[in-house]
């Protein structure tokens, strides 16, 4: 079984009354409260479109909210410098929906253009052995100096899915880390999660529409409705709970 | 107001902001020298054979058709001369930087763009990379300094095409029509001329880097964003030209 996550102390992540509208009529978020608690993985459902994706954007500061209170690592990201909000950026990892990889350079050089100027300290030899070894974590060593442009989308997602890691963020957020992929492949993707979780005790939200990665992902999932948490429980509660709704997730 | 007219006071207003933040950002480390000496090969080895061949047929027809003019009143000797300032004082500057802005501008109004429109910039930034400092800084820089060079290409590409062009008609030698070239040639006809091309070269990078920046999710915004940074930084080229002209008369 999983660890308890209540033993553990403060949230790392704390959202309080978060709401979020794009332009008059299209309020996205309308009150979220969340909180990931340390070394936990948070599984995020929701059907397309209910903003999920937002959510997380708000975390890492590349959207403003409109209102509410995020905190990470016990810090209000709403009023700090952008110097300080670097700092706590630098914890964090993003995975995104679209894997977002440089268009212009090559899958190397995307992982190296994080950690290069992050890790001045690393010699160019130390920056393409870690390089390698990422690439190997997500199965796709072979394409360390092919372009973005050459590569599918599953094979995207997973260099995506390496830059992230490359930095050992503590907290990490997923957008959607096994969609476009093989079962195979998925579930491959899902117990790196989880062996991540494990090694470098990291907390993560981890949004997707996989239900056998979050099965085995999750410690706790959440069901985004209509703007507001709907439902949250373990996947077997959840699985086993009142609201049809709900349940509809899991068949 | 109208919306359009509404339109352009706010975008002139986003633009002076993003100019600002530009020098702001400027003088902060750390410094992209890399992807600054990057682009600037760029930005010249993109654009060099187009104002090559523009700055040659600018200075061949110009000498063609004022040949006819000139020799009604029998100062065909003044022919050279004549191209020559026109060229290097008007000509070759505002030609180079119109073929830029259809050129660069909207080519980092593209790049920048479609970076935005598929969350790269986005990436930069929760990596803790100031995506202006490393996209924007060092194009706007490039720009500033690369236009002037090719201005000043395009003037001796254009001087060289109107020997051509006397050579139609008549029998000069290279080395008197150099001489002519430079006897009617003032260091007053240079230093504006010059002083101008940079700030050419700045709008341009500055316009298409705000257009890219700016771009609306979507991939058809990102042709958008290439076409108004081409009209945009054309027409400014123009205003800054007339204001450059007005200035220099104040002051020479
Ligand atoms: N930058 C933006 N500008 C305007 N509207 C936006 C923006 N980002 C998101 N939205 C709107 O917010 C809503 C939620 O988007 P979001 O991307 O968070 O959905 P999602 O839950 O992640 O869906 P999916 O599962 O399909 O990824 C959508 O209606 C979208 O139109
Ligand atoms: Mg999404």
């Amino acid at each position: 079984m999983k660890p308890d996550p209540s033993t553990q102390d403060n949230p790392v992540i704390e959202i309080k009354g978060l709401y979020k509208s794009f332009g008059e009529n299209n309020d996205v978020l309308k009150g979220i409260d969340l909180t990931v608690k340390k070394t936990e993985n948070l599984v995020l459902l929701g059907k397309s479109g209910s903003g999920k994706s937002v959510i997380i954007k708000c975390i890492a500061g590349l959207i403003e909210a409109d209102k509410g209170e995020i905190k990470v690592f016990d810090t209000s990201i709403f009023d700090i410098t952008n110097a300080k909000l670097n700092e706590i950026r630098l914890r964090i990892g993003f995975l995104f929906q679209s894997s977002a990889l440089y268009d212009s350079m090559s899958v190397r050089e995307n992982l190296a253009f994080p950690l290069a100027r992050h890790s001045k300290e690393l010699t160019e030899e130390e920056i393409n052995l870690t390089i390698e070894k990422e690439l190997e974590n997500v199965g796709l060593a072979e394409a360390i100096d092919k372009m973005p442009s050459e590569l599918s989308g599953g094979m995207r997602k997973r260099i995506g899915l390496a830059r992230t890691l490359i930095l050992k963020p503590e907290i990490i957020l997923y957008d959607e880390p096994t969609t476009g992929l093989d079962s195979i492949t998925s579930r491959e993707i899902s117990e790196l999660i989880l062996s991540i979780q494990k090694k470098n005790k990291t907390s993560s939200i981890i949004i997707t529409h996989d239900m056998a990665c979050a099965k085995l992902t999750g410690d706790r999932l959440l069901i985004l409705k209509d703007g507001v948490i709907c439902a949250e429980g373990s996947y077997d509660a959840l699985e086993k709970g009142e609201d049809k709704w709900v349940r509809s997730f899991f068949v | 107001m109208t919306p359009d007219t509404k339109n352009i006071f706010s975008d002139a207003g986003n633009i002076t902001k993003f100019a600002l933040r530009f020098f702001i950002e400027l003088f902060k480390p750390p410094y992209e020298i890399k992807e600054f000496i990057r682009q600037c090969f760029r930005t010249g080895y993109k654009s060099l054979p187009l104002v090559a061949i523009t700055g040659f047929i600018m200075g061949l027809v110009l000498t063609l058709q004022s040949r006819p003019t000139l020799a009604g009143f029998g100062a065909e000797s003044w022919l050279p001369g004549m191209v020559a300032l026109s060229l290097i004082r008007e000509i070759a500057p505002v030609i180079t930087a119109l073929i830029c802005a259809g050129n660069i501008a909207s080519g980092i109004a593209a790049e920048l763009g479609s970076m935005k429109v598929t969350e790269q910039i986005d990436a930069m930034e929760v990596s803790a990379i100031n995506p202006y400092k490393y996209l924007a800084v060092t194009r706007i820089l490039a720009t500033t300094l690369m236009i002037p060079i090719l201005v000043f290409f395009a003037d001796l590409v254009g001087v060289f095409g109107g020997y051509v062009g006397m050579n139609i008609h008549s029998d000069i030698s290279f080395m008197r029509y150099v001489d002519k070239v430079f006897e009617s040639l003032d260091f007053v006809d240079i230093l504006p001329a010059t002083i101008k091309t940079f700030f050419f070269g700045f709008v341009i990078g500055l316009i298409g880097c705000y257009k890219g920046f700016t771009a609306a999710n979507g991939t058809e915004s990102v042709g958008k964003a290439a076409n108004s940074a081409v009209v945009s930084a054309s027409l400014t080229i123009f205003i800054i030209d007339m204001l450059a002209v007005q200035i220099t008369d104040l002051f020479f």
